[in-house]
């Protein structure tokens, strides 16, 4: 594999990864802080998508649609919150899953009823639709790159919520232990309210900014949410900085080790065979990775204060 | 109450093959197999979720392994049903051994991660089998022979085996249940700390409830690679798994009676909803977000 191509692939999955951060971080503060598991986070990432493509449609702008998608997302957070999760708080895990496996199903048959089941698409902005010239005459879509820089700026600004304002050091301390923070007057439910709605109009973002290079179509969130799931056991439950960690080595396994094993398995198959084959068990690095990082650090990479 | 319940819907299968004689209508046998087969996987998943705790989300893989070991199996020439059950069931425990014992070191509720993910693995690695479809499967060539004869391709007879396995499965969970392993597992999961202290191995007693209800799975994704006669990733989907894990908590997750109770309850209630409309799954999705709430309410 050339120089230039290897540059593209680590591109690729840090685009990848960060798009990773953006679902798990929320998924993974809401189970680090309330342990409450949310299988319908995925949801929240293809509604997200399909929002962008509902407002591109109707404003005829991706930047007026970009914004809206991730306030219809706040929206739906908040009001599941209200609805939903707030009663989940303390119930056990069985109940848990049982109403956010309902809720897959419901957003999933809702979508589509309403847009139908074969895939959309969105168009790029035309000012992000280029590509920029790599060395060795590879050239870059422009939007990915954009793709990037927003995630990026999204997470530096997570970040500073979070290490940098006292709300995040609630959320922190919540992580660490929930119950000492609410004996000391916190009210744990207004944070794990703000956490959740919070979470899923970032993972409407991610949908958002992922839409015009992905199929949009209903199951888009549930491959996403096992990702985010490793995510989330990698870095380590309740974690935001492991979260940012394991999401980037996830998205580089992913696509660097595609590359990697396609090159491999050229050599060792014949292409036909290599062609079929390398894909699934390229998809399947990423398990093993988080085999390895759970027999010798079952705590994840980066856990809370306090979880070790 | 789930036990009068789980008895009628048991025999709600016992009589569908003279329904469906009478109806002049083989699908619902077919149906009626099918939710036998499904009840299978839900008891052997209860095992894990119900009795020792562990909330599950990887069970499909199983059902996969045992679908697979029969299309292998077939592949090599050997098709009969003696051979390809044990092994199906072998194949999975042996996937159900190292996945769950890394799964067992997630703490809480990163079982519920851990489990999909590998559920996921090997939904890819199945994908993979360029040999066996890839991604779109393949048809068996023909039934396996149970014993050299062609007793199983006739509906009637797979039927009856479903649910000779289903009613054994079903008195062979609930007599390991009130053993004194079941004990230990249902201790274990109000307080392991607790059972520890008392000298108990909790991981090694969980890790072999797991390996149990594995090979059951295995076993009944033999089934369902028979009854259907074909075989493909679509069984190894994590959705697939999210259902029987609804299956076992609408049973009330206590018992094997309740798991089975659930998974024919359930897959009844689908087919009411399909044949009354093509979104039938968001009135599934309704009806469960509502029982778990109403659930919540209850005990709240």
């Amino acid at each position: 594999m050339s120089a230039g191509l290897l540059l593209v692939q680590t591109l690729d999955g840090v685009q990848l990864g960060l798009l990773l951060f953006l679902i798990a971080a929320g998924l993974t503060l809401v189970f680090g802080v309330m342990d409450v598991v949310n299988l319908a986070h995925g949801v929240q990432y293809m509604l997200g998508a399909y929002a962008a493509v509902a407002c591109a449609g109707w404003t005829g702008s991706f930047w007026a649609a970009l914004p809206l998608a991730a306030a219809a997302s706040l929206a739906l957070g908040a009001v599941l919150q209200r609805l939903v999760f707030r009663r989940l708080v303390g119930a056990g895990h069985l109940d848990q899953v049982l109403a956010t496996f309902g809720l897959i199903l419901l957003a999933e048959e809702g979508v589509r009823m309403v847009f139908g089941p074969a895939p959309l698409s969105l168009a790029m902005p035309p000012a992000l639709a280029g590509t920029v010239p790599l060395f060795g005459g590879l050239r870059y879509p422009v939007y990915r790159l954009a793709v990037v820089a927003a995630a990026l700026a999204v997470a530096a600004l997570l970040w500073l919520a979070i290490e940098h304002t006292r709300t995040g050091m609630r959320l922190r301390a919540g992580a660490s232990n929930a119950p000492i923070l609410a004996a000391l007057g916190v009210d744990v439910g207004r944070l794990f309210a703000l956490v959740l709605a919070a979470g899923a109009m970032l993972a409407g973002f991610a949908g958002a900014i992922a839409a015009p290079i992905v199929a949009i179509e209903p199951g888009m969130g549930g491959s996403v949410l096992i990702l985010a799931f490793v995510v989330v056991v990698l870095g380590g439950p309740g974690s935001a900085r492991g979260a940012f960690l394991a999401a980037l080595l996830v998205g580089l396994t992913d696509t660097l080790g595609r590359g990697l094993l396609d090159a491999a398995l050229r050599v060792a198959l014949d292409p036909s065979a290599a062609r079929m084959a390398g894909p699934a068990l390229a998809s399947m690095l990423i398990y093993l990775l988080m085999a390895a990082v759970l027999a010798f650090r079952p705590a994840g990479l980066l856990p809370a204060r306090g979880r070790r | 109450m789930t036990r009068a319940l789980a008895a009628a819907l048991f025999a709600l299968l016992v009589v569908a093959p003279l329904a469906a004689q009478a109806a002049g209508n083989t699908w619902l046998l077919s149906l009626a197999t099918s939710a036998a087969i499904t009840a299978i996987a839900a008891v052997s998943l209860q095992l894990v979720v119900g009795t020792a705790g562990l909330v599950s989300l990887g069970h499909a893989a199983f059902l996969g392994i045992g679908s697979y070991a029969v299309l292998i199996l077939a592949g090599w020439g050997l098709d009969e049903a003696a051979l390809s059950l044990p092994v199906a069931m072998l194949a999975a425990a042996l996937f159900a051994w190292p996945t769950s014992w890394l799964a067992l070191r997630a703490r809480g509720v990163g079982f519920i991660m851990v489990t999909l993910a590998f559920g996921q693995m090997a939904y890819f690695a199945a994908g993979a089998l360029a040999a066996y479809g890839g991604d779109d499967g393949m048809p068996l060539d023909r039934t396996p022979t149970l014993f050299g004869s062609a007793l199983l391709a006739r509906p009637l007879a797979l039927h009856a085996l479903a649910l000779v396995l289903l009613a054994a499965g079903v008195l062979a969970a609930s007599a390991l249940g009130a053993s004194r392993f079941g004990r230990v597992l249902r201790a274990a999961r109000a307080d392991p700390a607790r059972l520890a202290a008392l000298g108990f191995d909790v991981a090694r007693t969980r890790l072999i409830a797991c390996v149990m209800a594995g090979a059951a799975g295995g076993a009944a994704g033999w089934l369902m690679a028979v009854q259907s006669g074909f075989v493909s990733p679509a069984t190894l989907d994590w959705r697939v798994a999210g259902r029987l894990l609804v299956m076992v908590i609408l049973g009330g997750a206590a018992t094997p009676a309740g798991a089975m109770a659930g998974a024919i309850g359930l897959t009844l209630i689908e087919e009411a909803l399909s044949a009354v409309t093509e979104h039938g799954r968001i009135g599934v999705g309704a009806l469960l977000l509502l029982v778990a709430l109403g659930r919540l309410r209850r005990t709240a």
